[in-house]
């Protein structure tokens, strides 16, 4: 039990210090830090969705960051198409990749292993291509977002402390969410089938269907990241959907801990966090990172939040 | 007389050369333990896979209570009444027993589609989880998580599964492989007590327990049945004796 402790402990100073981000921004003048953390926190919600199916359907797509760029290029086009509002541009970006997802999952699903890794990430590569050929749309230079989106007053997202406060509800949300889905019905189905899917057949279940229904869940909720990442650079490019983005998401989930709740938001923490300090120190950041990384997923099985675990339990 | 529960008709299913499924043809009545015997090799789990589709056969057909299931996926013909144990134990190693069992129920409990109330306190499949892992004796386990247990209450946990399903005709794939003297004689008394309420397919290795609790025995001998009976006439059989005694000369020279 002190081992659950360590890792409870550790995520409520986390949630508390996302949470006071602003307040300490304002108040020591800092700006930078707010810009940082609503990116970090648009990211945790990209790794969250991804851990949905990573983590708890044990479906590793490495296509991931596809859901990025088809949300925030819906948010992007409609605002050069004069479309502003928010109230239509969210809800074409979730249904945007809410579609994406089921084409790409039911032709994905009829594989398994190494084929499902590679086939999620030849569609990706494929969505990144198209947005490189949408010359009215900036094609390989990308689009800028000259108008956030508009919530008719409800919200400003030209506001920092605004913008990084719905990017935070929405990130929580969506952990609630994969909190339920986690304990209901379906996610003990899909939890299953991560297990032992001969069994889950056995006993009547059809696989493929509640894998279907994750994999969209999961991309419809990486979307809404998407949108959210659009509006926070102002700029869209085929560049948040390149394979290295994808395999930064991954590397998000498995570092804090795949199948846990918060272990993706602290794998996106400590992730981006990194890199940005790594980076101010030597512009060769990689070759420290790398290592680093390597060390934590050998040692620590589970990623941060196994190793929390084990540190607690001593 | 009435329709059997299961018919198998002239299943065949052959691996390269070799024809694993000969021309099989069986019926299990309603109420009826049948037991399937065999050397090595004769081709009691392909039969067994056939029946529960995990492998498509090439030729013949499958009924079940009337209804041809030759085609049907897994998961459709348990929904249909038909529940297995595997030979290699088969189970969802990082949940506990009763979600192991919960599950099974789940699935035969209305839609799984369900994505917000917890699952783990739904009542009615806790009760039914309960009820089953009390009947394989293994309530006392049922919080713990799977990968803890014995060889032997993985064994018993895989009839609980299977019975959990509320099935019409359970496929028992050597539900004795691998225990102990003690822990064969429970599962032979459990069985006994389980067919009074569901009709059994045993494919079994354990000769005392198949005598013992089979009404009537089917021996399949590179993959044809040579015999049929109640266990008394299969124990008579020359056919049957020359097959089991002769085994190893066999294999030798072919």
């Amino acid at each position: 039990m002190k081992g659950l402790g360590a890792s409870k402990a550790v995520t409520a100073l986390m949630l508390a210090g996302l949470v006071l981000l602003p307040l300490y921004s304002q108040l020591s003048g800092n700006i930078f830090i707010l810009t940082l953390f609503t990116r970090i926190v648009i990211l945790a919600l990209a790794a969250a969705s991804l851990n949905l199916i990573m983590g708890y359907g044990g479906m590793m797509s490495f296509g991931h960051a596809a859901y990025l760029g088809i949300g925030g290029y819906a948010v992007g086009i409609l605002a050069q198409e004069g479309v502003g509002s928010g109230f239509i541009q969210f809800p074409v970006a979730l249904a945007a990749s809410a579609a994406y997802a089921l084409v790409i999952g039911a032709l994905s699903l009829r594989t398994r292993g190494v084929y499902f890794i590679m086939i999620t990430l030849a569609f990706a590569q494929m969505a990144y291509y198209v947005a490189s050929g949408l010359a009215r749309y900036g094609g390989d230079d990308g689009l800028t977002v000259y108008k956030r989106s508009d919530f008719s007053g409800l919200i400003n997202l030209s506001n920092r402390t605004q913008f990084y406060y719905l990017c935070l509800v929405c990130l929580l949300g969506v952990i609630f969410v994969i909190w339920r889905i986690a304990n209901s019905r379906f996610g003990l189905v899909v939890q299953g089938l991560r297990s032992n899917e001969q069994r889950m057949q056995a006993i009547g279940f059809p696989a493929k269907r509640y894998q279907l229904a994750c994999f969209v869940i999961s991309g419809t909720m990486c979307g809404l990241a998407g949108a959210l990442l659009a509006n926070n650079t102002d700029f869209v490019s085929p560049a948040v959907m390149y394979w290295t983005r994808s395999g930064d998401l991954m590397v998000m989930v498995i570092l804090g801990g795949m199948g846990t709740l918060f272990g993706p938001v602290m794998g996106a923490v400590v992730y981006l966090l990194l890199e940005e300090f790594l980076s101010q120190i030597t512009e060769y950041w990689a070759l420290i990172m790398g290592p680093l990384l390597l060390l934590i997923v050998l040692f620590g099985r589970g990623g941060i939040m196994g190793l929390l675990g084990r540190v607690g339990r001593g | 007389m009435a329709e059997p529960l299961l018919r198998v008709e002239k299943l065949v299913r052959r691996f390269g050369g070799i024809t694993a499924t000969d021309n099989v043809s069986l019926d299990v009545a309603s109420g009826e333990l049948h037991a399937i015997i065999g050397p090595n090799g004769a081709g009691k789990t392909t039969l067994i896979s056939q029946l529960t589709g995990h492998l498509e056969p090439h030729s013949g057909s499958v009924s079940l209570g009337g209804r041809d299931i030759t085609y049907l996926p897994a998961y459709r013909r348990c929904a249909l009444g038909l529940a297995r144990s595997f030979q290699i134990t088969s189970l969802l190693l990082d949940f506990t027993a009763a979600d192991n069992v919960a599950l099974a129920a789940q699935a035969h409990a209305g839609t799984s589609f369900r994505f917000f109330a917890n699952a783990r306190k739904e009542r009615g499949l806790r009760d039914a989880a309960h009820a089953a892992l009390d009947r394989v004796g293994l309530l006392h386990r049922a919080d713990v998580v799977v990968s803890k247990l014995s060889h032997g209450e993985r064994r018993e946990l895989e009839l609980a599964v299977a019975l959990a399903s509320k099935p019409k005709l359970l496929l028992l794939d050597e539900p004795m492989a691998g225990l102990g003297v003690t822990e064969s004689q429970r599962m032979v008394k459990l069985l006994q007590e389980l067919r009074k309420e569901v009709s059994i397919v045993l494919v079994e290795h354990d000769m005392p327990a198949v005598f013992a609790l089979a009404d009537r025995i089917s021996v399949l001998v590179y993959g044809r049945v040579i015999a049929s009976g109640e266990p008394a006439a299969i124990r008579a059989n020359e056919e049957v004796k020359r097959a089991y005694l002769g085994e190893q000369h066999v294999v030798r020279h072919v």
